[in-house]
């Protein structure tokens, strides 16, 4: 982005702009530090964090005992802060851990157990009558539940669009299309570090490995081996807004000892999704979707909401996890001087970052790092959402603007007054207008917007059309009329 | 073409049309000639035409204008049609919402705004099924569109959407993107059909494909979308009789780009929005034979009903709705049915789904599978024959008109007949 911050000594450079590193970075920003946070996708928020199920964990899943676990519940209680700082929806759904049959009611107690081990309020054991009650689309052979009120639901693209933006605006450099391609240690032990991308060479005094599944490829870049990552993908299947409401918390089965299984999920944008799987793969950018995932998350979700058919799939995408041998978060300095990892950052991620970003400014500051708070954090406005506003709100916004007269997609409403402030903030693909303003997102699946978006990008951009991708790299999207073979 | 937008928008409106296509322009017109004063049409589009604006290929309007004409040619006879009655085209306008005889839209020159409406008609077309809808496994690369999206891309913004183009499915928009890839020199390396038979019209494999060296693939799936960034290939597999896969023998086709061609569902939104008792076949509203739907005054026509393979057959549909529209504005209830139909063997659906011993209709109904010699009858439900009628070779993806008039039911007092189509 901003080249002349190449040639500045940084004090942190931050790899990976998923929710992690956008979280560290938001943190940061409001210290005096002058950090960098470094993407090799197009757009932040493009790996794994865009890919998930978007649940903010209640707090009580995870074991005390674990780092994760402690982050979890932590995490959990700064989202609202930062929703309302960072102007993007969270809803606290809550949640219902399901027992289909007698012998899970060891499981349900033991989520109560943790529940009062971590001091999570509200998690209580509901009876079938209850959960039927107030969830009627549930399988009715249920026996019981454990209900857990601070369990909640967020976009998570938007969180790391607002976390980056109000970060950029607080003063961290962003660079994207940037991959790191090698670390160099600078002069003497603790001088810090060279981070090598294709476009600069960037100099900093610390590097905080956020890099997600590749974590373990930067750790090596920076001398330390050992951090194996096994990569677990997730396939997740999202179904048409016409079902809206068929469930209003969070559905989980009872959880096995290798998964929590698979959960129906009222997103925030009210549409269901039902997922995701968990299956070990040997690539780590692997994004398959696949028939036999398809076949067992339609069979777990209907066996928990028997309402649910294949005919309402309109979507399908996988993300991957990135798991330790011991299944725990792995945050702190290493024997590399400067270097600190940020790695094994699976589910709960999402709901931890926040928690996760305080702790590692509490590493930095004890390894001799000013993070001292100096000031509030950059607040960011909410995205416009045409099809959220009530008819008198409309007809303002409609006769101010003229781009809100126009809708551009039909499935979600969405104006072109808001595509257009989603380019002002940044997003320059197809992908990234989609994940800021949900256009293509919706039944049809892109079928009519696609276009559209296409020609007001290039238009804002100055492009051609023929330059606009879907997710930045090689996924251009049209070619030019004179090269059909090449 | 023209800007016909009306600077001035009205408070109340005898008949309000969503959807500027054939079937919206064509009902509008009908509705004035029936006798409404102030008829108002609302498009989306910067022009007015509907999806044949896309269509420029020829092969329009032989039963309706007794010529043939490319899409754009019918869209604007039919367009000045209406204009030329004192129809009232508002583009670059949607319909967001229809209750209680208010319409809300938003309009590009109006902004937010409502009017008042005495009877509506929903002729709003279809959507595509997408890549989702039938869920293939794989990558999500760029380079996977509709064809219909890929329709526009190329014959309204100029560009192209690939080099190497595998297309699924063989319905008519596949087949007619087919052959104008090829002439805009992009290999086409071959259209993929599920079924055992192609699913569009018999002229189009041999003018689309034929003519153009393509190879059709019946029996044949992609079972598989590979790419990080772009389509690299697809994997494509046989299927057995129960439309299965078999993956043993799947292969790969290299390509960058994969056009789904899988069929149009209705365009829905606003009729799920009115609570409007839908065909669970069809997937439009159910219609009686004034095109009126489950709620009073609310008519459809076109391919929000059902998806019509010849405009001219949605242009005949349309002149129904419209009168029934337009004399509804000014006080005439349509006539009530008293019959209704039944698909039965071999019949997907009938449209409308109800009719009058009365009454002249025109009953459009398409079968599963094709038959050779094949007989049209026409039972009670207790199998005492009413009416047969020889038909010739049919397929699914021709619709099949049936001509129903009150002499092929004198004889008939029930209340429900029968409706299929039999190997003779
Ligand atoms: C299917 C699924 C469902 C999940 N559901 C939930 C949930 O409901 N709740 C929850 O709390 N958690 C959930 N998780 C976990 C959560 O998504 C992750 O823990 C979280 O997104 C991890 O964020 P991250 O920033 O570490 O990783 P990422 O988002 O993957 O970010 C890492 C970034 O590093 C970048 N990078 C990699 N290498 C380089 C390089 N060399 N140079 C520059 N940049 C590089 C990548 O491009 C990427 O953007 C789920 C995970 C999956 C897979
Ligand atoms: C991609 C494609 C290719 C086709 N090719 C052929 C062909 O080659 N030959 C052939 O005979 N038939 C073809 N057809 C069939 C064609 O759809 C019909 O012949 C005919 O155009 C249908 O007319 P219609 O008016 O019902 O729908 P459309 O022509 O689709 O018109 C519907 C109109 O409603 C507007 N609209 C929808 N929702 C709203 C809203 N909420 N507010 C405002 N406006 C709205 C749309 O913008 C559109 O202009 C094709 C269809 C498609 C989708």
């Amino acid at each position: 982005m901003d080249s002349g911050a190449a040639g500045t000594l940084q004090d942190v450079v931050i790899v990976g702009a998923g929710v992690v590193g956008c979280a560290i970075a938001h943190e940061l920003s409001r210290t005096g530090l002058r950090v960098a946070l470094v993407e090799r996708a197009t757009e932040v928020g493009f790996g794994t964090s865009k890919a998930n199920s978007g649940i903010i964990h209640g707090g009580h899943h995870a074991s005390p005992d674990t780092l994760k676990g402690r982050l979890e519940w932590a995490g959990n209680q700064l989202w609202d802060g930062l929703c309302a700082e960072l102007g993007f929806g969270f809803a606290r759904v809550g949640e219902l851990t399901v027992a289909l049959a007698e012998d899970d009611e060891p499981a349900l107690e033991r989520l109560v157990r943790q529940a009062e081990e971590k001091g999570v309020p509200g998690v209580e054991r509901w009876t079938r009558e209850q959960v039927l009650a107030a969830e009627p689309a549930l399988n009715p052979a249920l026996v019981g539940a454990v209900h857990a009120p601070t369990t909640g639901v967020i976009n998570p693209y938007e969180a790391c669009f607002g976390l980056a933006e109000s970060a950029v605006a607080g003063g961290v450099t962003l660079w994207t299309d940037c991959p790191v391609l090698a670390l160099r240690p600078m002069r003497g032990p603790d001088d810090g570090w060279e981070v090598i991308t294709p476009s600069a060479t960037i100099a900093t005094r610390a590097v905080v490995n956020a890099a997600g599944v590749a974590a373990g490829d930067i750790a090596r870049m920076a001398g330390i081996e050992g951090v194996q990552l096994r990569p677990r993908k997730g396939e997740e299947y999202l179904l048409d807004k016409r079902l809206a409401g068929l469930v209003h918390r969070v559905i989980y089965p009872c959880p096995s000892p290798t998964s929590k299984g698979t959960l129906v999920i009222p997103t925030y944008d009210g549409t269901i999704m039902i997922g995701p799987t968990a299956d070990l793969v040997d690539d780590p950018d692997d994004l398959t979707t696949s028939v036999s995932g398809a076949d067992r998350i339609l069979a777990a979700a209907r066996r928990l909401v028997p309402g649910i058919s294949e005919r309402d799939v309109i979507a399908q995408f996988a993300g991957m996890r990135a798991v330790l041998d011991d299944e725990d978060f792995l945050i702190g300095p290493t024997e590399a001087p400067g270097f600190f990892n940020v790695a094994g950052i699976q589910s709960p991620g999402l709901t931890a970052a926040p928690a996760i970003a305080r702790y590692v400014a509490a590493l930095l500051g004890a390894a001799g790092f000013d993070t001292e708070r100096v000031s509030a954090a950059q607040r960011v406005a909410p995205p416009v959402r045409f099809a959220h506003l009530d008819d008198a709100a409309q007809q303002a916004l409609a006769a101010d603007e003229p781009a809100h007269r126009r809708i551009l997609c039909r499935c979600e409403m969405v104006t072109e007054g808001a595509v257009r402030e989603a380019i002002a903030r940044g997003a320059h693909t197809l992908d990234g207008l989609k994940f800021r303003t949900r256009a293509g997102m919706g039944r049809c699946q892109g079928g009519f917007c696609t276009d559209r978006c296409m020609a007001v990008l290039a238009a804002a951009l100055d492009l051609p059309l023929t330059s606009v991708t879907k997710r930045g790299g090689d996924s251009w999207l049209v070619l030019d009329r004179s090269e059909p073979s090449s | 073409m023209i800007d016909a937008r009306p600077h001035v928008l009205h408070d109340r409106y005898d008949v309000v049309v969503a959807g500027g296509g054939p079937a919206g322009l064509g009902a509008a017109l009908a509705a004035r000639e029936a006798g409404a004063e102030r008829v108002l049409v609302v498009d989306r589009e910067p022009e007015a035409g509907g999806i044949l604006l896309q269509c420029i290929h020829a092969g329009f309007g032989l039963h309706h204008f007794g010529e043939e004409l490319t899409g754009p040619e019918y869209a604007h006879r039919v367009l000045h049609e209406a204009l030329d009655h004192g129809v009232d085209v508002l583009c670059d306008a949607y319909l967001m919402d229809l209750a209680d005889g208010r319409a809300k839209l938003l309009s590009g020159e109006h902004g937010v705004a409502f009017v008042e409406t005495g009877a509506t008609v929903l002729a709003m077309g279809a959507r595509e099924r997408t890549r989702s809808a039938i869920r293939i496994p794989g990558d999500r690369p760029a380079g996977v569109f509709t064809a219909g999206l890929a329709q526009r891309l190329v014959n309204l913004r100029g560009v192209l959407p690939g080099r190497r183009v595998a297309i699924l499915g063989s319905g008519d928009i596949g087949l007619v993107m087919a052959r104008r890839l090829a002439l805009e020199g992009v290999e086409v390396v071959g259209v993929f059909e599920l079924l055992a038979h192609a699913n569009g019209l018999a002229r189009n494999i041999v003018t689309c494909l034929h003519d153009f060296d393509i190879p059709l693939h019946l029996s044949t799936t992609v079972v598989g979308i590979h790419g990080r960034d772009r389509v690299d290939h697809v994997t494509v597999a046989p299927v057995d009789e129960h439309l299965q896969p078999v993956l043993e023998r799947q292969w790969e086709v290299p390509c960058d780009t994969l056009l789904i061609s899988v069929g149009l569902i209705p365009e829905n939104e606003i009729s799920r929005q009115l609570r409007l008792r839908l065909d669970p076949v069809t997937q439009g509203p159910v219609v009686t034979s004034a095109m009126e739907t489950s709620r009073d005054g609310v008519f459809a026509c076109g391919n929000v009903v059902h998806i019509h393979d010849l405009v001219d057959y949605v242009s005949a549909e349309a002149t129904v709705a419209g009168t029934s529209a337009g004399g509804y504005a000014i006080g005439h209830r349509p006539a009530a049915d008293n019959v209704c139909l039944q698909a039965a063997t071999n019949v997907a659906y009938c449209v409308p789904q109800t009719v009058s011993t009365h009454r002249e209709h025109t009953v459009y109904l398409r079968v599963r599978r094709p038959l050779e010699q094949s007989t049209l009858r026409l039972s009670t439900p207790d199998g005492r024959v009413v009416h047969e009628r020889k038909l010739r070779y049919v397929v699914p993806a021709e619709m099949v008109r049936l001509k129903l008039r009150p002499a092929l039911l004198a004889d008939f007092h029930g209340d429900a007949l029968q409706v299929e189509v039999v190997a003779r």
